[in-house]
Formats: C-alpha cells, structure tokens, sequence
C-alpha cells in the first residue's frame, strides 16, 4: 500500500513529466522569418544544350540502316550560367554542371532568398550554352510580393523559358 | 583516468543519486528510471495502437488529410481527438525516454563487453525513430507539416543523394498531389516496422527481457498522457499553403528541433554533427574500457544438466548442450561474448552447495575469480575468527552498498561479485558453522547491475525459486537489505536493527544443529 507522500511525490513527478511533455510539443515558438519578409526561391531543372552537327548524306550511307540518326550529338551538356539580380543589385551568380558521370543529367540549383515584403525589381539571366555569348534566356519583371508570400523562380521551356510564379 | 572515463562517472554518481531520489515515491519495481527500456517499448505500443486508429480515419488526399485529422480533433475530441493527442504525446515522451535511455547506459558503462551488440544494434534505432516521427508531422499537411517538408528536403539536398533538389517538391501549392500522402502514410507504417524489427533484435541477447514496465508504471504514464491530452489536445495549424511561408510555428521541439538548428547553422554543419555523434556512438565500445572478468567455466564432471543456470543467466549466455560423456545427458554451455561474469549461474547450481564433503569443493558452473570453494573456505575463516553475543554473517555485493566498513569482531563481512552468486544453502551453512544471523546485501530494487542478481537472490532465499532456501531455515535468522552503494547508513542501521532482533529472541528460539564440515562424520 503506497503512502500518502509516496502518492503526492508519484502525482508530482507524474505532473512534471506530463507539463514538460505538453510544454516542449509546441512551445517556445519558433519564428522562421520575420512579419515583413517576403521569400524568393530559385529553383532550376534543366538539361544544358549540346553543339549537334547535321550528317552528310555520305556520312549516313555508312551507317547502318538502323542508326542513321540525321544528327550527330555528344553526350556531354554544357555547363549552364546563372545571374539573379533583385533591386539592381547582384544576388546570385553560379555555374550549373551536368549531373552524371558522363556530364549528361539535369544541371540543378535551389536557392532561397529573403527580402523585405514590397515592390522589387528581379532579373534573371540563364546561358545553357556555354559555346555562345551572352544569356539566351532573360527574364526581368517588377514584382511585388507581400509578408510571407514565396515567389518561385523556374525555367521550362515549354512555357517560354525562365518564368516566375 | 581520461576525460570521456570522468564526465561518464561524474554523469554516473548524477543519474544514480537520481534514480535513488525517486525511489522514493514510486519504489525500486515502479521507478521510471530503472525501467527506460521497458517504458520506451510501453509508449511504442500506445503509438502504434492509436496510429492505427489514426490511418483508418485518415482521408489520403491533399484537402482530405488536413480535414479528416482535423475533424477528429474538433468534433471527435471526446475519442479520436484523444488519440491523436495520444500518438503525439507518446511519441514525445518515447523520444524522452529513447534519449535518457542512452545516456544512462552510457553513464552505467553497458556498452562494451558482453553489451556491445545491443549498443550496437540500437543506435541506428535513433536514426528511425527521428525519421518516423519528422515523417508523422508531415501527414496532417499543416503549416508546420509545410515547414518541417521543405526544411527537410532543403537538408537532405545538401547530400549528393538526388539529382534534382528533393525540395522542388514543396516548390508551389502544384507541386504535389495526392500520390504524395499515400506514399507518406506508406513511409510512416513502414519506418516503424523496421523499428519494432530492429529492437526485435537490440533486445534478443538478452533473457527475460522486461517488455512492459509494472502495471502501477503504466497505468501512472498514460493518466499523466490522457489528462495532457484532455487539458492540452495535440491541434493542427492552420492549412499548409506552399504560395505563403509561416512566419511563427508551433513547433514539436523534441522531433522537429533540427530544422532551427539548421537555419541558425547550415546543412554542412548539421550532417556533420549528425554523423559525428553516430559514428561516436559506433565507435565508443571500441574505446579503452575496463579488462573484461573471467567468464563462467563449467566442469562436465560435475554438471547434472537441470538447467537452472540456462534459466536464471540474465543474458541468455548459456545453452545446453549434449553432454560429451554421458549420453542423454546435457551441459551447460557458455557463450563468451554473452557471459557477463556475473556469477549468477554459480549461484543457481545445485551442485554449489557448501556441506559436500570434498575437501575441494567443485560444483556445476563456476567463477574463476571467486569460486564456490574459495567462498566456502572464506566463511569457514570469517567463522572461525567471530566472537560476541550476536555473530552476523554478512554477504555484500561489489556494486551496491559497500558493507566491509561494518566488520567486526562480532560481524564478518564477505564481499561478493555480486549477491546472486550466493548460492541459499551458504546461508544455512553460516547458522550451523555458528552464526546467529546472515545479513545479505544487493543492489537497489531494480538497480541491479546484472539486471536479476537481486530479484533471484531474494525469490532463491524465500523459497520461490531453485535453490531454494531449505525451510527448516528460521528466516527470523536472515535479513535481506537491498541498498546502493550511497546507502551506507541505511546498512548500518539495518545491521544495528538485525542485531537487535537477534539478541532478543530467546537462544534455543529456532536453533539448527551444529555442522562443522571436519569434524562432521559425513565428512
């Protein structure tokens, strides 16, 4: 038979087990961002361009009937180059490498940004081919984003390239 | 003495003054501490049985998974809103339990020797439980679901694992669908299968293996789970929405604490501390430790093969075997990465028995270090050289209250490896070799560092269990005092008080014939 004070004690320990159980469940709180911020995500998936060469009819009528493929094309992609610019200013700037040991997957990048809630001025800037100049594919727009919204920065080409969302 | 030596017994003296502390109110067989493993196991079950409940009312789709939770909180409170608290709570306090469980057999030193395969064996177990619980938080698809989605693919895409971010999952509020909640609920039934699988085998070395604590134990911690659950119900936020980021969350701090850690570091640190910490673990035992005892060693002539020490070993480390010269017969058979050389087997042979006439007593199974006959010739001395009125015996074991500063003229003390070593018939051989009382002294009630040596000790001496204590054996004669090794006082008060009874009962009160081993005509 327990004792009174054996009981208290037990009612006690089991309380304090029960309040620092339910306590620690969700409390303190943790703040990710603060109230006025506002989250950009640059995420790319892209397969980088390769320099193909078209087949001379000679060059076909060597191959075998079935592997006359019209175009010639390495398994190597190009590296892939990246500029965001938000407010005029330089953000993020990377070069993308193929995945894969031969170089031929999918270049990736996944990057968040935090800014302050409000208008901003975002550019984009992608090269998938680093054989040519320049950035063939630019995407800049004034955009303005309230607390807590999370705008994406993507590519597809289906959709005309870089594009945000 | 090394650092890791001195922070591990300094945590050691901690946890045991702990331990004692809540002794107290809830005694040795109910004490919470003592029984962390068969807690964390208890709270598994209460997990396992309301997410089950949970999965049959779980609506597996984008919308659905957040309304049928929801609905059970809100208007299901009364029984499905409990249960989800349940599961939430338990699976907290499992994580407590799951933690200072590691840290005392830590501290305790249970994990080299005979114990590596179970510290081996249950530090991957960490790794599941974390991956099952971050993985449960997602199902209800709130914001912190939201959060702890995208913070964790964030983490996982700093390893070369994926080749494209896992992350871009959690990109917009398209990007998942439907397929994602079946997969998860598939995910979180299968992680804790392999769970349950791996403490299947954390647990299979050793014997009689508590899978549930007392009733008294469990009965305490789901009252203190159910009232947590009615005062403060387990709620979901508010719908996860991947267009917004949640600025303040509620966050479970003892599953989901990694990702503040990974926002105030980095991935890079993150995995590395991960990775250190468990390669730390794997790579303690290897770590100089203590020189293992002697194991067991058992003498084929003079094993009957009744298993009594296949029964009572507290690590499953012996097995019987056919006997190599007498045929139809077994013996007993020790297996040296389970033997803890305890004693306890020696202790429990019939063969161990102190009024056999040879000169050189061998019995079934023995200790090399402190053998049957060695303990045999230590009472006849300590016999010998008592004097007084009230002549006691004591019996003291290594690891709980140190009982040498009690010896005296009038009181003799043996210490032993530990008390289960003692085989009953030593008893009656002390009150027959002339003295008035035996004092037997062990660890703490459930504090026993062989796990049994305490429990087997005391059900040897009442007469449940074999060998038994013989009858004629007047009990008012033995006393037995479970105490650890910061009870010093406690001994030596119960001594005072033992001898107090002695010397008050009448001389010719329940007195056995003299035996003296030499002088005996069996002899």
């Amino acid at each position: 038979m327990l004792k009174p004070a054996a009981i208290v004690g037990q009612v006690i320990l089991y309380g304090a087990f029960a309040a620092f159980i339910g306590y620690f469940a969700t409390s303190p709180k943790y703040r990710q961002i603060a109230d006025d911020v506002a989250l950009i995500k640059l995420s790319i998936s892209h397969l980088g361009d390769r320099e193909c060469r078209k087949r001379t009819p000679e060059e076909l009528q060597k191959l075998p009937p079935n592997m006359r493929a019209p175009m010639d094309c390495p398994r190597e992609r190009s590296d892939i180059n990246l500029e965001v610019d938000i407010d005029g200013q330089p953000a993020f700037r990377t070069v993308m490498h193929p995945t894969g040991v031969y170089k031929d997957g999918v270049s990736t990048v996944y990057k968040r940004f935090e800014v302050k809630a409000g208008s901003h001025q975002v550019a984009v800037r992608m090269n998938d081919n680093l054989v040519k100049p320049g950035f063939n594919f630019v995407k800049e727009e004034q955009v303005t984003l309230k607390p807590g919204q999370v705008m994406v920065i993507d590519f597809n080409p289906d959709r005309g390239g870089l594009f945000f969302k | 003495m090394s650092l890791h030596s001195s922070v591990r017994n300094n945590t050691h003296t901690v946890l045991q003054r702990i331990e004692e502390a809540f002794d107290a109110p809830f005694g040795g067989a109910n004490n919470p501490l003592r029984h962390l493993g068969a807690m964390g196991l208890y709270l598994l079950w209460i997990v396992v049985g309301t997410g089950l409940y949970l999965y049959t009312v779980l609506d597996i789709s984008i919308t659905g998974v957040y309304d049928s939770i929801g609905y059970q909180s809100q208007d299901l409170w009364y029984f499905g809103g409990i249960l989800r608290s349940l599961h939430r709570y338990a699976s907290d306090a499992f994580i407590l339990v799951m933690v200072l469980h590691l840290i005392r057999e830590w501290a305790y030193g249970r994990y080299y020797g005979f114990r590596f395969y179970s510290w081996i064996t249950g530090v991957p177990l960490i790794w599941l439980v974390y991956a099952s619980g971050i993985g449960g938080y997602w199902i209800v698809w709130d914001q912190v679901a939201q959060f702890s989605a995208t913070a964790t693919t964030e983490l996982l895409d700093w390893l070369p694992i994926f080749s494209e971010p896992a992350a871009r999952n959690f990109l917009a509020p398209d990007s998942i669908n439907d397929r994602f909640f079946t997969m998860l609920v598939f995910i979180h039934i299968g992680i804790p299968l392999l769970l349950i699988l791996g403490l299947w085998a954390h647990v299979h070395r050793i014997s009689l293996v508590d899978y549930l604590p007392s009733q008294q134990l469990m009965l305490g911690t789901i009252a203190a789970l159910l009232l947590l659950a009615l005062v403060r119900p387990a709620l979901s936020d508010a719908p996860a929405n991947l267009a917004l980021t949640p600025a303040e969350l509620r966050l479970d701090w003892f599953i989901l604490f990694i990702h503040p850690l990974t926002d105030i570091s980095s991935p890079a640190f993150v995995w590395t501390l991960l990775f250190a910490v468990t390669a730390l673990l794997f790579i303690l035992p290897f770590l100089p430790h203590p020189k293992a005892e002697p194991i067991a060693v058992v003498d084929a002539a003079n094993c009957s093969g009744c298993s009594r020490c296949h029964v009572d070993c507290p690590y499953a480390a012996i097995t019987m075997a056919p006997h190599p010269h007498r045929p139809g017969f077994k013996i007993a058979a020790v297996d040296p990465d389970l033997c803890a050389s305890c004693g306890i087997c020696a202790g429990s042979c019939p063969s161990s028995t102190p009024f056999r006439r040879q000169e050189q007593l061998l019995t079934g199974i023995d200790m090399p270090q402190q053998t049957v006959n060695g303990l045999r010739q230590r009472l006849e001395d300590a016999l010998a050289g008592l004097e007084g009125p009230s002549r006691i015996v004591i019996f003291g074991c290594d690891r709980g209250a140190d009982a040498k500063a009690l010896a005296a003229p009038d009181t003799a003390v043996i210490s032993l490896m530990c008390t289960g070593i003692l085989p009953p018939s030593f008893v009656e051989y002390a009150l027959r070799g002339g003295a008035d009382g035996v004092m037997l002294t062990g660890c703490r009630s459930g504090g026993c560092d062989f796990r049994l040596g305490d429990r087997w000790t005391a059900e040897r001496m009442t007469g449940q269990r074999e060998p038994r204590l013989r009858s004629k054996v007047p009990l008012a004669r033995l006393q037995l005092v479970f105490a650890s090794r910061n009870d010093g006082k406690i001994l030596a008060a119960a001594l005072q008080e033992f001898r107090t009874r002695i010397e008050s009962r009448a001389p010719s009160d329940g007195p056995l014939p003299p035996y003296f081993r030499r002088t005996s005509h069996h002899a």
